[in-house]
């Protein structure tokens, strides 16, 4: 491990962006920002700025791809060539192909795929500004847009990181803690099922130390849930309240 | 028996409704004893049964529904639909003409591409696509008017208890209206006017189909306008 070439988390336990090791970044979501989808939402956590929109579920073309006994579900996840400070390719990298399957893999479980056979239902995650944590936020907006979409699901997907920095245990990794830090841990949560769909880590941590990162995502995954709920919410609320009023 | 809200209350997918001797009905689902949403919308406690009216979804044909579609392909001997729906709707040829030779008979003179027609779902199941008819009277072409395009969840709304909200927009503003259940909407009026009037109408009841009140709220709305133009 490579010595971190500045201290990410000061002697107050502050961190390089101000905030305390269990703190989130501030996040805003909105759904419904794409007039062509069926489903769409836009997530900004700290830097981050990711779009995601659902199409479907649609008649699968190429059709050989078509399942006989549920719905296919395709994901691509995919970063704009201006989302991060040196332009990245927009062709898809290995890392992007990966994401794409692990989230998909993440929100697969929580879909009624089995009511519509033959069908496809088309996902699009794409991160306008990266700052770490993209997966994550990439997840959790991908399930808003799935609701938004009206699909059938058993449960919302959050997700949310936590990671070791400077020796210390500390939730929602943003860039330069994620490249300097010692550990990473991105993980999807169905809240109300209470079932983890996605987990990963790079980097070294201990038994206690994992437990502890566990712990904290688990945490953070639950505030933001309830973020995503408000969020699917507040479209509706307002429409009915302006009514009350009248 | 353990109810979690109130009728009518908002869920977002996940959410746990009810535990006990509960049976789910739309937009729920049951796992072991406890009932869950499984899509955004108001739910609805009945006595042995909870389920969710959902706030956006898409149309999944079924048998009997009238729907508005449009025509996508024509081949040899019958008609690809749009109706709207995850699976692309069939109409065969031999439901059009009584004796139909593909040699002698060119479909797209009577049907082509882009043509909207209001159609009868016969047949459908998970299996298969669904398969329309237009052998019914009133069936057929669409050949004036406008389309108005909502959720489909909403449709109950727009023809309202026994058709309460329907027959009044249409003799408020004086047209004629067409509901398919796939969520598109024939408003044909005499004048564009009147078709303007029923087109604000419907997006409103899109709107604010999940408040009480609805109807009166619309005729209001209706006869404001129409002082309004006069």
């Amino acid at each position: 491990m490579s010595r971190p070439i500045r201290k990410l988390i000061d002697e107050n336990g502050i961190r390089t962006d101000g905030r305390k090791v269990d703190e989130l970044r501030p996040v805003k979501i909105t759904i419904g920002v794409l007039s062509n989808a069926d489903g769409s939402a836009y997530i900004e956590q700290g830097k981050n700025k990711i779009l995601a929109a659902v199409y479907g579920p649609r008649e699968v073309h190429p059709r050989h791809l078509a399942l006989p006994d549920r719905a296919l579900l395709r994901c691509r996840y995919h970063m704009a060539p201006f989302s991060v400070e040196e332009r990245k390719s927009p062709a898809p990298s290995r890392r992007e192909t990966e994401l794409s399957k692990v989230i998909r893999e993440a929100l697969e479980p929580t879909i009624f795929l089995e009511q519509y056979p033959r069908t496809s239902i088309d996902l699009f995650i794409e991160v306008l500004q990266a700052d770490g944590g993209t997966r994550c936020a990439g997840t959790t907006v991908a399930s808003l847009a799935l609701a938004d979409a009206g699909i059938p699901m058993r449960d919302l997907v959050v997700a949310c990181a936590s990671g070791k920095v400077d020796g210390q245990v500390v939730l929602d990794l943003n860039d330069i803690e994620d490249k300097e830090g010692e550990a990473d841990v991105p993980i999807a949560f169905a809240p109300n099922l209470n079932a983890i769909t996605l987990l990963q880590m790079d980097g070294l941590l201990t038994d206690e130390e994992f437990e502890k990162a566990l712990d904290l995502a688990l945490e953070g995954c639950r505030r933001i849930h309830a973020l995503q709920k408000e969020t699917l919410k507040a479209k509706y609320v307002t429409a009915k309240e302006e009514v009350e009023e009248e | 028996m353990e109810i979690f809200y109130e009728n009518k209350q908002l869920v977002t997918p996940g959410d746990l409704l009810a535990e006990g001797d509960y049976a789910a009905g739309n937009n729920a689902y049951k796992a072991g004893n406890k009932v869950y949403a499984s899509r955004l919308g108001l739910v609805n406690y009945e006595e042995k049964r909870v389920s969710v009216v959902a706030l956006n979804a898409f149309y999944v044909p079924t048998v009997g529904d009238l729907v508005i579609g449009k025509v996508t392909e024509v081949n040899i001997n019958s008609w690809t639909v749009d109706i709207n729906a995850p699976y692309a709707a069939l109409l065969q040829a031999s439901d059009v003409l009584n004796r139909f030779k593909p040699q002698r008979d060119d479909l797209s003179r009577i049907f082509d591409v882009g043509d909207l027609i209001l159609a009868k779902i016969v047949t459908y199941d998970r299996t298969r696509d669904p398969l329309l008819t237009v052998r019914e009277p009133g069936l057929g072409k669409v050949s004036r008017g406008q389309i108005v395009k909502i959720t489909p969840t909403k449709i109950p709304r727009v023809i309202g208890k026994k058709g309460s909200m329907i027959n009044m927009l249409k003799k408020e503003a004086g047209c004629k209206i067409v509901v398919g259940q796939n969520g598109l909407v024939l408003v044909d009026g005499a004048n564009p006017e009147d078709e303007r009037l029923a087109i604000t109408a419907i997006h409103k009841i899109e709107e604010e189909a999940h408040t009480s009140g609805l109807t009166d709220r619309i005729t209001e709305m209706l006869k404001r306008e129409r002082e309004a133009t006069k």
